[in-house]
């Protein structure tokens, strides 16, 4: 094995990693808030990318240009089934909204067929020039992930931290009896729960079909590394997620120096059932 | 005319075992599953190495009876079961649900890309019928498995053992607190229901006599036997049963009607399937969570109106 292999590698599950991690910061929010693994929640990624492509092909939008339709597609969808659907389940059984996200997983997928079809698409066709820094290779598109990440990142970090409702979402998803009592608006926190979770999981579904293609089972496929990531960074803790995201990432990546790629899921599922039987709370102590 | 009729009941059939596995493990315990194919594969492969003439493109074949084939897939099935089971059965079912979403997709891997094993892609053909290649004989077969694995979870569902299981879905505190060991009773659940998925992967690979990774998309077939319990409704054996034809009767019409579609559209319309079937589901759980026969309860209340 090479130095710049490796290195090339590593840069690879970076960017896989932040995609990852932007998925899953929704996902353990909503498991730690809410407290079901929300099974849809790869395909509000499928939607906002598909979103972005119907921005880029109707509005000749470049890829970037459209992210805010991605993010506003994903929101109203993810609301408008949380509104119309899980709060009302959430009152009577919370157990079946884990049936429910599952039916609205297929859902999804179908509607995306139906109005775009099964075969791969791109936002932009032809070859983008890569950078080259030293040995390793970067496309253009890597760029773009990798600083969006690092912006949306810092935004969570801010809003978690400074704003009111990012405190009452921690708190809630800290302890949600404890948050009640202090007066936190439950069902104000769930909504914008909603809407972050589903803004970060629009623009993850865009930088995964810059990195790769658009498919309507894209984001299915994304389903079990992001719940591992999450699992791996501790239920509820969104720090937490973006840690497991980047580790789940670069270590799909590494693999493939052993492994076939194609056994990529396997190697997210093996740290996240190893991280199960030693420390099921996570890395960073989330709820079990 | 006839030819369909036999296909439909058989598959419908297999479906039925399915949906009764589900209603063990889901229905009386209260355990996610979200990867019955990955069940259902493992059986349908193991029963198909067994069974299968000798061939150098696979594993196998060892030519041995259907039954061997059949005991074999429940076994295989039950001990995958039994170790995701070890790991997440301590844990909120929601790890489980994961867990097996997992295991499906890594079991479709390993057959894809080991392909020692099953020949990859290309998979095992040739799989015997048992008696006779005569389909209406296996519909014989199918039934009869299916009246055994009805009537065997009907009088577990009645047993000590069965009272239990839904004593832990209802209050897990006070089923520890009576003495039960929870996470072992749990565990039998999930290994049983495990080893009658393979037991219908097993029938569906001598129905269908060829098997490859593709035949087990880890969504459609676990998402409508879901849909097939909840609709019929779970915790109820019948309701199981009536739920796996009810929704394979939905599911095979609603076939009928895409067919007519122009070809064109024909991926269409499996889409438009699968949409209908999940809006179903939707309003099953809105409306009428508890499915078209109700659980029935134990004879609790019988003996409090004395």
């Amino acid at each position: 094995m090479y130095l710049a292999d490796f290195l090339q590698l590593l840069v690879y599950g970076v960017i896989s990693g932040s995609i990852l991690a932007l998925g899953a910061i929704g996902v353990s929010l909503i498991f730690g808030i809410l407290r079901f693994a929300h099974f849809a929640h790869g395909d509000l990624m499928t939607v906002g990318a598909f979103c972005a492509l119907a921005a880029v092909t109707g509005l000749g939008l470049p890829v970037i240009a459209a992210i805010p339709f991605a993010i506003l597609g994903a929101v109203v969808v993810a609301v408008g089934i949380d509104q119309t659907i899980y709060r009302r389940l959430r009152r009577t059984a919370p157990v079946i909204l884990l049936i429910s996200s599952f039916g609205m997983a297929m859902a999804l997928r179908a509607v995306i067929q139906i109005i775009w079809g099964t075969q791969d698409r791109v936002y932009q066709s032809g070859i983008q020039l890569p950078y080259r820094i030293g040995d390793i290779v970067l496309q253009p598109a890597h760029v773009w992930i990798l600083a969006g990440t690092a912006l949306l990142v810092a935004a969570v970090h801010l809003f978690l931290q400074k704003t009111s409702l990012g405190k009452a979402m921690r708190a809630m998803s800290d302890n949600m009896d404890l948050a009640r009592v202090t007066g936190i608006n439950a069902e104000r926190v769930i909504i914008w729960t909603w809407v972050m979770g589903a803004g970060l999981a629009a623009v993850a579904g865009v930088f995964l079909a810059m990195d790769t293609r658009l498919h309507p089972t894209m984001g299915w496929h994304m389903m079990l590394p992001i719940f591992a990531a999450a699992i791996l960074g501790g239920i509820g803790k969104p720090y937490g997620a973006i840690l497991g995201g980047l580790i789940i990432g670069v270590a799909q990546e590494l693999s493939t120096l052993w492994l076939s790629p194609a056994y990529k899921p396997a190697v997210a599922f093996a740290i996240m059932v190893f991280m199960l039987i030693v420390r099921p709370q996570g890395l960073l102590g989330g709820r079990r | 005319m006839e030819a369909y009729l036999v296909f439909f009941l058989t598959l419908a059939g297999i479906y039925a075992v399915l949906a009764l596995a589900l209603n063990l493990q889901w229905g009386l315990t209260g355990l996610f599953n979200f990867g019955i194919s990955g069940f259902f594969a493992v059986g349908a492969y193991t029963a198909a190495i067994l069974t299968t003439n000798p061939s150098p493109n696979h594993l196998g074949g060892f030519g041995l009876p259907f039954l061997v084939g059949a005991g074999a897939a429940m076994v295989a099935a039950g001990i995958l079961a039994f170790a995701i089971g070890l790991v997440t059965i301590r844990l909120r079912t929601d790890y489980l649900a994961i867990a097996t979403i997992g295991i499906a997709e890594i079991v479709r891997l390993v057959f894809m890309n080991e392909a020692w094993i099953g020949y990859g892609v290309r998979g095992i053909p040739g799989i015997p019928r048992p008696f006779s290649p005569d389909p209406v004989v296996f519909l014989g077969v199918v039934a009869v498995l299916l009246l055994l694995v009805f009537l065997a979870l009907e009088r577990l569902r009645r047993s000590p053992w069965g009272r239990v299981l839904r004593a832990i879905r209802e209050n897990e505190t006070a089923s520890l607190a009576a003495g039960k060991n929870v996470l072992r009773f749990r565990l039998e659940a999930f290994v049983l229901g495990s080893m009658f998925m393979g037991l219908a992967g097993s029938l569906y690979a001598h129905f269908v006599g060829f098997i490859s990774p593709e035949a087990f998309d880890p969504l459609y077939g676990t998402f409508l036997i879901w849909v097939m319990l909840i609709a019929g409704g779970s915790g109820n054996n019948k309701g199981a049963l009536l739920g796996a034809f009810a929704i394979w009767v939905v599911w095979s019409g609603s076939e009928f009607l895409t067919g007519m579609l122009p070809p064109g559209l024909s991926t269409q319309a499996s889409a438009v399937r699968i949409l209908l079937i999940g809006l179903l589901l939707q309003v099953i759980l809105l409306w009428r969570p508890e499915g078209l026969l109700k659980e029935e309860r134990p004879a609790l209340e019988k003996t409090r109106k004395k």
